[in-house]
């Protein structure tokens, strides 16, 4: 089975958000990255897809030169090469623009199945998967938690609201989006690290993949949210906070 | 090009609240008269009467055999022929995971981009959604022609909004009969069914203590389980400390686990993500402690100490204990 991961590098989760002069986007200098959370998941499920039944896991990721440090921890924890899709302007891009960079760069490499974190932890759309799909004219199943195969193609497990789940079978090849949390992600051994360094990455920019570039939807501003409610901060040592806290639950508030 | 078309989902046979605050919404991009109200599935006799009583300005059913059960190719062709046509300028959705499963494609296979999760909506048609997880908010706008494709966050816009627009006479209902064929549906869904038991009842609980990524190590648990037990408490979580099997699924709050509305819910390292917060927000009085003063989940607090859980719980802890 070949089996495409696609992966956003992100702003690490705990690295403090600045807006940056224009309000147009986040300050990156000096930001931590990581790999979006789902995109992890979706890794390691194609990777232990190609445990059980053979096959390659190509990793993709569009973005700048930064992107590189991800895609090379993606080879690291065994995808077998990579393709990076080279782009400045990802930011001002709307989901269907990013989407069609991944599909053109996916279409020539005519995989059985493509695997994708079910939303990004910075943009936070949820569609880009979906988008693929519908560009490669491939089925798709979003919030997926497991993927087994089966003789007719693939069965998934997908998470329903409210802690239900359901069962839905698809022939391949198709597009699967990844919830977090259906396995336990591995990390990168020192020999994985070493070895990722002679893994084949592939770089193409946007320009050579011809896809365009027009947003239908423009990201005009973006801002700190306006508090709705007044919180009481309760100041002081944690030992003065926490007993601040306790009379306040008790006098108060009254649910003590 | 006109008209708002707001697409209804329902559940066990009712319109879901979340599709009732979509046309909510709705009535900020145009007045009730220029919406019309779609139900789809196989039989949407039932849905259509109980949307044509909102005061609408219109009702579409769109029924096949083949939109029962829901799948993203049934709903996408049926959907897509429905639009053409309609030709709306304007399509809004409650942000479901059903929803986040089919209108993306939708939207895509109309050249479309959709304007997912919308918090608010202002003058002029500019949609505020949120990005880093809730730490910021992005306006957005549509440009260029053919319809924009809007999904709206659960718990946004209030759903009283439509309720006083009824009372008039009830919509038209028409019928809208989309060409499907077995074949364009590539997938085949089973039966919702869900993993275990539940064995606690979080919903009825008056207190809550709930922990969150910041508590970092599964052995630190006991710090928050002293707390919930000095305070007789329920313990509960975010969804990625029973992700990594700490405690059972059945204790996760949120749009994935448990609705809980307690009389205290104390969320001890949570940042307070949507999803988290919809499943708690109803609770009586809200405390939070966090490091981060920054942190969403302050958005519905009552109460909040910013500061290091590792110190500010146990001296909760024995504070609660002294007083006993
Ligand atoms: C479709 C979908 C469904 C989901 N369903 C759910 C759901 O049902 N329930 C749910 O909870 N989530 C759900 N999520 C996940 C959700 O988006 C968040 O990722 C999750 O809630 C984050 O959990 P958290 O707040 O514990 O972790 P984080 O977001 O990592 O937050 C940890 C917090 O701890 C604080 N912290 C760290 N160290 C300390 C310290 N020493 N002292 C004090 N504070 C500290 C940090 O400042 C931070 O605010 C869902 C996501 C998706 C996409």
């Amino acid at each position: 089975m070949k089996i495409v991961v696609a992966i956003k590098q992100v702003p690490d989760r705990d690295a403090p958000v600045r807006i940056a002069p224009g309000g147009k986007w986040i300050d990156e200098t000096d930001l931590q990255w990581a790999m979006n959370e789902p995109d992890a998941y979706a890794l390691e499920e194609a990777l232990q897809l190609k445990e059980k039944n053979g096959g390659e896991v190509v990793a993709l990721s569009a973005g700048p030169e930064r992107t590189g440090q991800t895609i090379r921890e993606a080879l690291a924890k065994g995808a077998d090469r990579a393709i990076q899709v080279v782009c400045d302007d990802l930011g001002t891009r709307d989901a269907l623009g990013v989407a069609k960079l991944l599909a053109a760069a996916i279409k020539p490499e005519n995989p059985d199945l493509v695997l994708t974190g079910l939303q990004s932890e910075d943009i936070g759309l949820g569609q880009t998967g979906v988008i693929a799909a519908e560009l490669l004219g491939l089925p798709h199943a979003t919030l997926i938690l497991h993927v087994e195969k089966t003789d007719a193609g693939v069965t998934v497990k997908r998470e329903l609201e409210e802690g239900w789940f359901q069962s839905i079978e698809m022939p391949l090849p198709a597009v699967l989006t990844m919830q977090s949390g259906g396995t336990k992600l591995r990390y990168a051994t020192l020999m994985g690290i070493k070895r990722a360094k002679t893994k084949e990455l592939k770089s193409v920019t946007a320009a050579e993949l011809g896809a365009d570039a027009a947003p239908v939807v423009v990201l005009e501003q973006i801002a700190l949210p306006k508090k709705q409610k007044s919180t009481q901060i309760l100041p002081g040592s944690p030992k003065e906070a926490a007993a601040a806290l306790i009379e306040k639950l008790k006098t108060e508030a009254r649910v003590l | 090009m006109s008209g708002i078309l707001v697409i209804l989902e329902e559940r066990g046979g009712r319109i879901r609240s979340s599709s009732w605050e979509a046309l909510a919404a709705a009535l900020k991009l145009g007045p009730a008269q220029d919406i019309t109200a779609v139900v789809i599935g196989a039989q949407t006799a039932a849905l259509a009467a109980e949307a044509a009583a909102k005061g609408v300005g219109k009702v579409v059913r769109v029924e096949h055999p083949l939109l029962a059960p829901y799948t993203a190719d049934g709903y996408c062709a049926a959907l897509e022929q429905l639009l053409q046509n309609q030709g709306p300028t304007q399509v809004v959705f409650p942000h479901t995971y059903q929803v986040r499963d089919y209108a993306p494609a939708l939207a895509a296979r109309m050249g479309q981009s959709l304007i997912g999760d919308v918090v608010a909506i202002e003058d002029g048609a500019v949609f505020t959604r949120q990005l880093m997880q809730g730490r910021l908010n992005a306006n957005y706008r549509h440009s260029g022609n053919g319809p924009c494709f809007v999904s709206t966050q659960a718990g946004a816009f209030r759903a009283d909004a439509v309720d006083a627009l009824a009372g008039a006479s009830p919509a038209t209902i028409t019928t809208f009969t989309p060409n499907l064929d077995a074949s364009q549906i590539r997938t085949e869904p089973g039966e919702p069914f869900r993993e275990a038991a539940q064995t606690v009842d979080l919903g009825s609980a008056q207190r809550i203590v709930s922990v969150g990524r910041g508590i970092k190590e599964e052995q630190n648990l006991g710090l928050v389980k002293d707390l919930a037990a000095a305070l007789g408490a329920e313990l509960a979580a975010s969804r990625p400390i029973c992700d990594n099997g700490w405690l059972p699924m059945e204790r996760q709050v949120g749009s994935s686990g448990q609705t809980v509305a307690p009389k205290l819910y104390l969320a001890v390292g949570i940042s307070g993500a949507i999803q988290h917060l919809v499943g708690m927000k109803g609770s009586q009085c809200i405390v939070a402690i966090n490091k981060d003063p920054d942190a969403p989940i302050f958005e519905v607090a009552d109460y909040g100490i910013v500061g290091d859980l590792f110190e500010v719980v146990p001296a909760l802890t024995e504070t609660v204990k002294a007083a006993k």
